[in-house]
């Protein structure tokens, strides 16, 4: 009842309407419900949580041998609305409406495409701020942690109700890499191929040093109330200060001279207040802002916790990443950019390392480009023609296979 | 920008190079390019391909052929394949732009089992004269560089090549000397006085059986 409905997005200042015209069109947002008790779904933590609910969306056409499936996965603060409108006076499509659709990168008209939101999200999957059954109340602290392994495990479920066993591709960029990870080496039989943008085996001390900087924004905030607050007045500035740090781990030192320098904001002099002078200010505050409309400030806490505990290199007691991989039998393509500095290159590095010394089939490209972590998400004629190729080659081959 | 060939019109030492794999091998190119050899060996004799390319525009054209390639450096990206992890690794017309042509030779036959090296012959009679009459270092159509921008660091004829291996211990498999036309797309293999007279050298070595270099840490 208090999910969040207003238009989402991970990075929401860059969705527009595709310049080609190109666009699935009319798409709805669907549900699937499971782990009703006493049968919930067991989490990593140890804690059981049940019914679990999951928001998803579908694009294209399932081929009758199930065999053309790409599963999107999203971002810290995207949805399952990856392309498309909801109706026709939508004033924005989908978080990646650039990459998927008719003719693009991943191609509706060849491939079937899942995306679902997160578990713990607030964009229509089971969350903090979804009605705990005991209670009859919103979960808020009650929540359980949950990881992504648990998210993966959600989205195993979902494919399963869909009578999908084998999936073509898993695409992510950033979290959604981490998830695209997890997907090959917890359900190694069920993944043929797998495109992991812009992220990483294991947060640095930097991204965490972040993401509890945004964190602690939140839980200062007096309307926060320790998780309850829905029904009440919302942590607004809390959540839209710890936006705001996350906007700046997004950018580059390069993407913000271009795009601001030290240019004023609807002014010719400085104010000699605290107000906003510097255009970075107003932007930072604009998107600030813009983010609390649309997401839950406990889902936030949820989700940037899972993202901190990940480590790949320590799955299932591993004693390094290349025994990890060793169990994933999918084929990979690997991409970084020059300018993200939040998931450097080294570390998507690190990752293709331990791929190769554990006889993965893999691919890696760096794409030069000055946007920062944001650019996995921006129109990319490389990064689209990477995408179209690995998956294409990959549906070829399995069908040659299949053909034997 | 290189001219495009078909699929089926390799340049013509790439087809010598392709002749000698076996099908159904596994293939390692280093510094692949855009692919043209790799794409035809995976489509005509069917292996398992990997490539290293430093370029990004040149990876992006390699995965959209379909090819499993890493961006990188060649020197550094070998270390990380176990040993025996190829057939063949292919090392085409690169080694005159190698650093360190003896570590990364050795590299090359830990992660494989034979490799296979192409490169411009500087003892051709065109080089040789051009040095000796006009003075200038030889500028020639698989030598076009002036001395000032040239990627190639290592001059080597066949003839050294020959010495190198015999001296480092490496097995000479298969050699093949071949003159090509302008474009490179045709050519001939020369088998009299091929030091004087070929344009490229291709050979295939092996490590001699008690030899095995570990990787270095």
């Amino acid at each position: 009842m208090y999910h969040k409905t207003s238009r989402p997005s991970e990075m929401s200042e860059y969705i527009t309407h595709d310049q080609s015209g190109r666009s699935v069109g009319i798409v709805e947002k669907q549900f699937f419900t499971f782990a009703q008790p006493p049968d919930e779904m067991p989490l990593d933590s140890g804690a059981r949580l049940g019914p679990v609910t999951l928001a998803y969306e579908t694009y294209g056409t399932l081929n009758p041998d199930r065999s053309n499936v790409v599963l999107v996965l999203h971002a810290l603060t995207g949805d399952s609305h990856a392309a498309g409108y909801y109706s026709t006076d939508d004033d924005k499509p989908g978080w990646w409406e650039n990459m998927i659709g008719p003719g693009k990168g991943i191609d509706t008209d060849h491939y079937f495409v899942v995306c679902s939101n997160v578990l713990g999200g607030c964009m229509g999957s089971t969350g903090p701020c979804s009605v705990n059954p005991q209670t009859g109340m919103p979960y808020g602290m009650d929540f359980p942690f949950v990881t992504i392994g648990d998210m993966v495990r959600a989205q195993k479920a979902l494919m399963e109700h869909l009578g999908i066993e084998k999936i073509l591709c898993l695409i992510g960029g950033s979290m959604g890499g981490m998830q695209v990870l997890q997907w090959c080496v917890q359900y190694p039989e069920n993944v043929c191929a797998a495109i992991a943008l812009a992220t990483t085996m294991r947060h640095s001390a930097l991204a965490i040093a972040f993401n509890e900087v945004a964190r602690q924004a939140i839980a200062a905030d007096p309307n926060w109330n320790q998780g309850d607050y829905y029904g009440k007045k919302q942590p607004d500035v809390g959540l839209s200060v710890a936006r705001m740090i996350g906007h700046i781990t997004y950018l580059s030192d390069e993407a913000m001279r271009r795009k601001f320098g030290r240019r004023l904001q609807d002014k010719e002099d400085f104010s000699y207040q605290f107000d906003v002078d510097f255009q970075v200010e107003s932007y930072l505050r604009h998107q600030g802002a813009k983010f609390v409309e649309r997401f839950d400030a406990n889902s936030f806490l949820y989700i940037t916790k899972a993202a901190d505990y990940f480590d790949l290199t320590r799955f299932r007691g591993a004693d390094s990443p290349v025994t990890v991989f060793s169990a994933s039998r999918a084929k990979f393509m690997v991409v970084s950019f020059t300018s993200d500095w939040l998931y450097p290159t080294y570390q998507s590095r690190e990752m293709v390392q331990a791929m190769k010394k554990s006889g993965r089939d893999v691919s890696f490209c760096e794409i030069e480009a000055e946007w920062g972590h944001d650019a996995f998400l921006l129109p990319n004629q490389r990064l689209t023609d990477l995408v179209r190729g690995f998956i294409d080659s990959v549906y070829e081959d399995t069908g040659k296979q299949a053909a034997l | 920008m290189s001219m495009k060939i078909p699929e089926n019109k390799l340049r013509f030492d790439l087809q010598v190079i392709a002749s000698w794999i076996t099908p159904g091998s596994r293939v390692i190119g280093l510094g692949c390019g855009e692919g043209e050899l790799l794409a035809y060996l995976k489509n005509h004799k069917q292996v398992r391909e990997t490539g290293i390319e430093l370029v990004e525009e040149k990876v992006v054209r390699c995965i959209e052929k379909g090819l499993s390639v890493i961006q990188g450096d060649i020197n550094q990206e070998v270390h990380d394949y176990p040993t025996g992890s190829f057939d063949y690794v292919i090392l085409s017309q690169t080694l005159q732009q190698v650093y360190d042509p003896l570590t990364l030779i050795r590299s090359m036959l830990r992660i494989g089992k034979q490799a296979i090296v192409s490169f411009p012959n500087f003892g051709h009679w065109h080089v040789r004269l051009q040095g000796l009459f006009t003075g200038h270092a030889p500028v020639t159509p698989q030598l076009p560089y002036q001395w000032y921008d040239t990627p190639n660091i290592r001059i080597l004829s066949i003839m050294d090549f020959r010495a190198f291996a015999r001296e480092m211990g490496f097995m000479i498999q298969k050699e093949v000397a071949i003159n090509t036309d302008k474009q490179d797309k045709s050519g001939r293999i020369v088998t009299a006085l091929p030091n004087l007279r070929a344009t490229y050298g291709i050979f295939l070595i092996s490590r001699k059986k008690d030899r095995l270099w570990e990787p270095s840490t």
